[in-house]
């Protein structure tokens, strides 16, 4: 194992299919037409000396190292920015070159520091570099020159202040910058814009006095900056470098694993010391992100050595106790005789697990075979009930597969984007940045959000805006339908040979109805009929039309509906079958597609086949050798009813904090009181661990072998880079659990467990972790047919054969506004937290986001006399909490929004028992509240917290205070 | 029928007392009860006859000057009894000075009313846009081509191969950007033009739109340029009011209208990338190219930049044929050039000529040497980044590739002249400064060298290590020269290294400082 170095070939790729062919130092080379000399060069194994240009963003031609000479041409053209043409013959060395490079090296090093052996980017700085490549030798320049390197005049008794000196600037948690090294190559200020999208970057002043500025000469922790380290992974010296670097020193080796947030499943390269991680740094040929990241995945990792991280087992008989430290078996034979005891007592289906959307699949599918097999139940279910449910039925009701039909890279082929109730640049930054550079390039967008996300306004990116009233997506996207087919917009060819003709005639009559038009629905959602008919006749005329969606879409009573009003959508106007189309579920966890593909939910085996199938049955039964139970299970929300009841009494629940995440707290209290063994499966003392009888601590992504699968299905391989510091990866956590209860699954590897995923999942068939190693990544279904996977779903027909347009009727939710409760709060994310902030409040990302706070509209906190600041009294017919106010016209009036980052909110304390007819995932999307002034915190907040500080009392750690 | 009168309304004219002459001479003649009319034009270019006041006579006009206030009683008099005047130059377009010009460009410049769309008519303006109109595009990039016309901004690009690149490519919109940000020292005729015959440019510009497929016209102007902008803004708003911008040009059924956008003060937002750049509201920082201008211009988008004195010649190319451009310069250089001749000379002004003449008549036949009397030492061509020309070169013609061969360039037309008292290294170190100040920092040789320029060059000055510090310098110019990235740092090293060739006496100590400082 070595550090992997990845190739910078200077300039980007060209897409061009022509080809030209030309002679670079003796050797022709043949590229596609729009490549530079010098990635051609490149190509070929021929390094130009360039500090400018790096592959990740365009061309610059500053540097002015990498010139070269070709032959019938004058002057000393930079290879950067001179594309290649048939027959061109171009010298890379030559005694004119090799003066002009030395000379440009020595003015560089002229404003350089000398202190390279005591830099931070010793070893890794590619300033030092070029000066090795071009034979610097001497600076006859001197160093008393003008300079940005000395906050003194050097050589003088107490020298005179030097005003172009500027200190290192430290405020950003992560990296530093140091203007004294800064070579002003723009790499920076060119991957914020180019990569990022941000703009955060720019140069100040100009000539001699040029320099990186944050902003308006701001701190980088005061600008713009949203921390995603495109800059830092931009600059070629040790200007912008990671503290962990400055700290560590340069890693050793490096291993491609992939990130544990979101669902976008960025590659890193997680880069090494020993089993001390220096730094993460994203991996260019990461097929999600190519090479970009959010300062979550790149910087908030954190968390896996946080002091409040849990390595021991631990155990207690009631939960009022404190807990006690136990060794591994205790610990499995305690949880196993509770469990079976459970069992004995009260039924085989008293008892159920949550299998865990940030575990790998190999895991998830082990909880969900433990649970069928070992429980001898289908009393499993996965957090994405929470999520995205709606879409694992929406979709496979519409297309026939419970998945996004495209890969990430399809946006760079799309040229309308819509994004319905989803705000990529908190939630899913990387595609974010990926959609804004398409934007840039002259692609549309329209927003259908009830609050003014990033995405509606961002530098070179307006977005037409349908701020629509929370819960009226169906009256929504049906208008639009409407608009599509009374406008005559359909796509009739593609409805025509892909889909059933009928059930399209009879959809369109419905959507056709007056009392559908945006006219009619206005009153509703308080959409302007014009905006929402442009965004109809931009989406269905405008070219690749491309929906993303997320969780506004999901989290409402009419969650499933909303999905298949998309699909209809997309099916109507022939948006589905093709690169930059699609409808695109953006996954909010890192494994949740996984953890639906391999069968965590009650009714589902993996690869979505139905539990009462005779022969689907028959093939798991041979394998695991046990009789399945045909019924299918408890849903989570059941499973707590049924607890209340008294018939559910034990759960095992790996990574997952129900208590945080699940609606109703209140309710979700009541239930894991009730219950006899809760197993709670984690890195941290959760909240649902306040209620557990069993800990057993989990590993993070960087101690363990895996896999995960992304938003565009694809699965790539998550890599262990050290050992378990809780001694077990979770897989053989689950292992554990089984054996003690009498059920043995004896596997020596993860690639074991997906061997038998293989075996057993028609989609599945032909991944392998040799394939996975060999490819990168595949997307599923990945088997005959497919062998290196498919990107791109739907393309000669529908997988469940015709697509199917079903009717789609707006049924306002029974959570209403009243005199009681007239505003509505909708819930969303921020980026610099990841979903109930388990991981990202452990790391320095509290900086940007220390608490949530509830954003209000001018109008109605003038109404309510509250202030900016503020503490108000969040009232719902659930129950109420507390949080500071934010004064904001993000949001519109009678609109009220707040993040779930940090549990002292309890901000599902409001939310209510409602949720998705079809599949049960709650409307958290839509509470009925009330505001007012408040002093502080809530009495339900301090008890709930007095409970907890008691609950997670370690017996060991007191004795030893 | 009341006396025309002429005075000049250019800043340069203003400067020297114009608009005092014009207030004296009109409230003198109330005062005498004589009705007359004073025509405010451009000026004539003969700035040390400035302000140049001129009377309409049947035989056509008559020039005194320079007038000051003070003279205008006794002018007035003289007028009024038809007697001599020590003022009193002749008939206008008799002075030799003027007479030996060939005005191609500037034929109507201090002639015309600016602010008069008729005027301009009456003078034979929009003929060449008439033209243009009946012949389309592909005949129009044939006279073009055809007239021998490169830029006159200095780089002497074909303007005819710049338009047909443009006019194929394919975009849903082009522009036309006119570089009217004259920056360079000792130069004027693009102000001259704006304030003495805007029309003309807008007349250019209107014919490069038609040729180009373009509906949208730039100027992009200097601040420091207040007249010539109000003269462009005023001509665009009669122009348009006269059916000559907007919608259905002239009748025709192209578009095309413009606006004047005034920069904020960089000289590098003269050169064309970044003067994109600055139009588009960024900082004027340069572009690689390629992409071309003509490709990937203004917003994106195919733009035909030229030079202000580019498309000033253009009507002229079209009203009376290719031929009868081209048939004037020498070489590659066809057609005149408007020479501006300043600096410590005599007689300075704009010289339109065609190309062709020595350096040597510009200098000390119509310049008729220097200001101070003293001999001429050097003079600089083409701006600040221009050569040094000693006596010894004054043979050199007027001509792009003349003047390349000698390691210098004709630049914009500027001519700066220096007397015996010059200091070389001084100047040397300017040309270094200049570029320091004026970088836009992108491109490492400008933005660093510059500055270790002045500063290895003071080392010289001073005296230390002269001979190493003087390889060093010119190693540098080498590094500047091939490694910039425009031609900022690119020609930086012409006064440099012309000062270093053809004065190196001024480098080199005498022996005797020479022991003293080792």
């Amino acid at each position: 194992m070595s550090l992997i170095e990845e190739i910078d070939y200077g300039t980007p790729r060209s897409k061009s299919a022509t080809m030209v062919t030309l002679t670079i130092d003796g050797n022709e080379i043949t590229v596609p037409e729009g490549t530079s000399i010098m990635r051609a060069a490149m190509d070929a194994g021929h390094q130009i000396p360039k500090l400018c240009a790096t592959d990740m963003v365009d061309a610059f031609g500053s540097c002015r190292l990498c010139v070269v000479e070709i032959e019938g041409r004058a002057g000393t053209p930079a290879s950067c920015t001179t594309p290649v043409m048939p027959g061109l013959v171009v010298h890379t060395q030559s005694e004119r070159l090799k003066k002009l490079r030395k000379g440009v090296m020595e003015l560089y090093i002229s404003d350089h520091p000398l202190d390279c052996l005591t830099c931070g980017a010793n070893g890794d700085c590619e300033l030092q570099d070029m000066a090795g490549a071009v034979g610097l030798r001497e600076v006859r320049y001197g160093y008393e020159g003008e300079n940005h390197v000395f906050a003194r005049t050097p050589g003088k008794s107490n020298g005179e202040i030097n005003a172009a000196w500027m200190p290192k600037d430290e405020s950003n948690p992560y990296f530093t910058y140091d203007p004294s090294k800064c070579i002003v190559c723009s790499r920076c200020v060119r991957a914020c814009e180019e990569v990022q999208g941000t703009f955060a970057l720019t140069i100040s002043g100009r000539g001699f006095d040029s320099r990186v500025s944050p902003g308006m000469s701001e701190s980088f922790l005061g600008s713009e900056c949203v921390s995603c380290g495109a800059c830092v992974q931009a600059c070629p010296t040790a200007t912008l470098t990671e503290k962990s670097v400055i700290e560590i020193g340069q890693p050793e080796h490096s291993v491609v694993t992939t990130c544990a947030y979101c669902g976008v499943g960025c590659a890193f390269k997680a880069e090494m010391r020993g089993e001390e991680v220096v730094r993460m740094v994203p991996y260019k040929d990461g097929k999600a992100n190519r090479g970009h990241s959010c300062v979550k995945g790149r910087f908030a990792w954190g968390y896996t050595n946080h002091k409040e991280r849990i390595l021991k087992p631990m155990i207690r008989d009631r939960i009022e106790d404190p807990w006690r430290e136990v060794s591994w078996d205790e610990a499995f034979s305690f949880a196993a005789a509770r469990m079976r005891g459970i069992q004995k007592k009260y039924g085989r289906d008293a008892i159920g697990g949550i299998t865990s959307s940030r575990c790998t699949n190999e895991e998830t599918y082990l909880v969900q075979k433990l649970i069928r097999a070992g429980f001898g139940n289908n009393n499993v279910d996965t957090c994405a009930r929470v999520c995205h449910s709606p879409t694992g039925y929406g979709l496979s009701q519409t297309f026939g597969t419970s998945a996004g039909t495209q890969d990430f890279d399809s946006v760079e082929d799309t040229d309308v984007a819509v994004i319905i109730g989803a705000n990529p640049a908190s939630a899913h930054p990387v595609f974010a940045s990926r959609l804004k550079k398409r934007l840039r390039q002259g692609a549309k967008l329209i927003v259908i959000d009830p609050r003014r996300t990033e995405m509606v306004e961002s530098p070179h990116v307006k977005a037409l805006h349908l701020p629509l009233m929370p819960g009226t997506n169906v009256a929504v996207v049906t208008a639009l339908a409407h608009v599509i087919v009374t406008e005559g917009l359909v796509n009739e060819v593609f409805v025509r040979e892909r889909c059933d003709w009928s059930e399209f005639e009879e959809w369109a009559a419905f959507v056709a109805q007056p009392k559908h038009s945006p006219e009619a629905t206005a009153i509703l959602t308080g959409v302007d009929p014009k905006d929402l008919r442009e965004a109809a006749r931009i989406y269905a005329t405008g070219g690749n039309g491309a929906i993303y969606y997320g969780l506004g879409v999901t989290e409402h009573s009419q969650g499933s509906t909303t999905v298949i009003a998309i699909a209809n959508l997309a099916m109507a106007t022939g948006n589905i079958g093709r690169s930059g189309v699609g409808v695109n579920p953006l996954r909010g966890q890192n494994n949740v597609q996984g953890s639906c593909d391999m069968g965590s939910f009650p009714h589902e085996l993996p690869g979505y086949r139905h539990i009462s199938g005779d022969a689907v049955r028959d093939q798991f039964e041979a394998l695991w050798n046990v009789k399945l139970n045909p019924e299918p299970g408890l849903r989570i929300p059941n499973m707590f009813d049924a607890a209340i009841e008294g018939s559910f009494m034990g759960i095992y629940v790996q990574g997952e904090d129900i208590l945080q995440s699940d609606p109703n707290t209140k309710h979700v209290v009541a239930a894991l009181s009730a219950m006899e063994c809760v197993i709670v499966h984690d890195l941290f003392l959760n909240e649902t661990a306040n209620y557990a009888h069993v800990f057993l601590p989990g590993s993070s992504f960087l101690e363990k072998d895996g896999t995960f699968t992304n938003a565009e299905r694809r699965i790539q391989r998550v890599r262990k880079v050290m050992s378990p510091k809780n001694g077990m990866a979770d897989w053989e956590v689950t292992i554990g659990l089984a054996k003690a209860m009498g059920y043995d699954m004896p596997y020596n590897h993860p690639s074991e467990i997906m061997d038998e995923i293989a075996a057993l999942t028609p989609t599945f068939t032909g991944v392998s972790y040799a394939k996975l190693d060999e490819l990168g990544s595949v997307q599923w279904p990945c088997n005959e047919k497919a062998p290196e996977g498919t990107p791109v779903m739907h393309i000669d027909g529908f997988v469940r054969g015709k697509g199917k347009f079903i009717v789609t009727e707006y049924v306002a939710t029974d959570e209403r506004t009243g005199p009681r409760f007239p505003l509505l709060l909708t819930t969303g994310r921020i980026l610099s937290q990841y979903n109930v902030g388990a991981q990202t409040r452990r790391t320095e990302n509290v900086v940007w986001h220390a608490e949530d706070r509830l954003e209000i509209h001018p109008h109605d906190a003038e109404q309510r006399g509250v202030r900016d600041g503020d503490w108000v009294r969040l009232t719902s017919r659930a129950g109420e909490t507390t949080l500071r106010a934010e004064i904001t016209d993000r949001v519109s009036p009678g609109v009220v929004y707040t993040t779930f980052h940090h549990p002292d909110t309890q901000a599902n304390v409001i939310t209510t028992d409602y949720s998705d007819w079809a599949t049960n995932c709650p409307e958290y999307k839509v509470t009925a509240v009330q505001i007012s002034p408040s002093n502080g915190p809530s009495d339900w907040q301090k008890t709930y917290d007095a409970q907890a500080r008691h609950s997670r009392r370690i017996a060991p750690a007191e004795a030893a205070e | 029928m009341s006396m025309r009168v002429f005075v000049s309304r250019d800043a340069g004219a203003i400067a020297v007392g114009a608009d005092e002459v014009a207030i004296a001479l009109q409230r003198a003649a109330a005062k005498r009860g004589v009705a007359i009319e004073i025509v405010r034009t451009g000026s004539r270019g003969l700035y040390w006859l400035e302000p140049l006041v001129e009377i309409a006579t049947p035989q056509g006009r008559i020039a005194f000057g320079p007038v000051t206030e003070a003279d205008v009683p006794s002018l007035l008099d003289a007028l009024a009894s038809n007697t001599p005047h020590l003022l009193r130059l002749g008939a206008t377009d008799e002075i030799p000075w003027l007479k030996r010009q060939t005005r191609l460009t500037f034929a109507r410049c201090g002639v015309i009313d600016p602010r008069s769309l008729d005027d301009y008519r009456a003078h034979g303006g929009y003929k060449g846009l008439e033209r243009a109109l009946s012949l389309g595009s592909d005949a129009i990039l044939n006279a073009v081509t055809a007239s021998g016309l490169r830029g006159r901004g200095g780089a002497g690009f074909p303007t005819g191969i710049k338009w047909k690149t443009v006019a194929q490519a394919k975009a849903d919109r082009k522009f036309i950007v006119c570089n009217a940000d004259e920056g360079d020292s000792g130069t004027f005729a693009d102000r001259m033009i704006m304030e003495g015959d805007p029309f003309l440019v807008i007349e250019g510009m209107t014919i490069a739109g038609i040729t180009v497929g373009a509906t949208k016209g730039y100027i992009y102007t200097r601040s420091e340029y207040p007249h010539a902008v109000e003269a462009m803004k005023a001509a665009i708003v009669a122009a348009r009011c006269g059916g000559y911008l907007g919608s259905k040009i002239g009748g025709s059924t192209y578009d095309f209208d413009l606006e004047v956008r005034v920069g904020a003060g960089a000289y590098v937002c003269g050169e064309e990338t970044s003067l994109l750049e600055s139009l588009e509201g960024r900082r004027g920082i340069v572009r690689a190219k390629p992409p071309l201008p003509a490709h990937h211009g203004l917003f994106g988008k195919p733009t035909a930049i030229n030079n202000i004195l580019s498309l000033a010649a253009i009507p002229f190319i079209l009203a009376e044929g290719a031929k009868a451009y081209a048939d004037y310069g020498m070489g590659r250089s066809r057609g005149t050039m408007p020479i501006q001749l300043a600096g410590n000379l005599r007689y300075g002004g704009l010289f339109e000529t065609a190309f062709g003449v020595t350096l040597g008549e510009l200098v000390d036949d119509i310049g008729g040497g220097t200001f101070t009397g003293r001999p001429v030492r050097a003079v600089q061509v083409g701006g600040p980044l221009g050569a040094y020309f000693p006596r010894a070169l004054f043979d050199t013609p007027f001509d792009y590739e003349a003047f390349a061969a000698r390691d210098g360039l004709i630049g914009h037309g500027g001519i700066v002249v220096f007397d015996d008292s010059v200091d070389m290294r001084t100047q040397a170190r300017f040309a270094m400064e200049f570029c320091a100040i004026e970088s836009c920092g992108k491109c490492t040789p400008c933005r660093i060298g510059s500055t270790r320029g002045v500063e290895t060059i003071e080392k010289i000055i001073r005296g230390e290590r002269v001979s190493e510090n003087l390889a060093l310098v010119e190693d540098l110019c080498n590094t500047m020269k091939f490694g910039s990235l425009c031609a900022l740092g690119g020609f930086t090293p012409y006064p440099v290294l012309s000062a270093l060739r053809h004065f190196r006496e001024d480098f080199v100590p005498t022996p005797t400082t020479l022991q003293a400082a080792e």
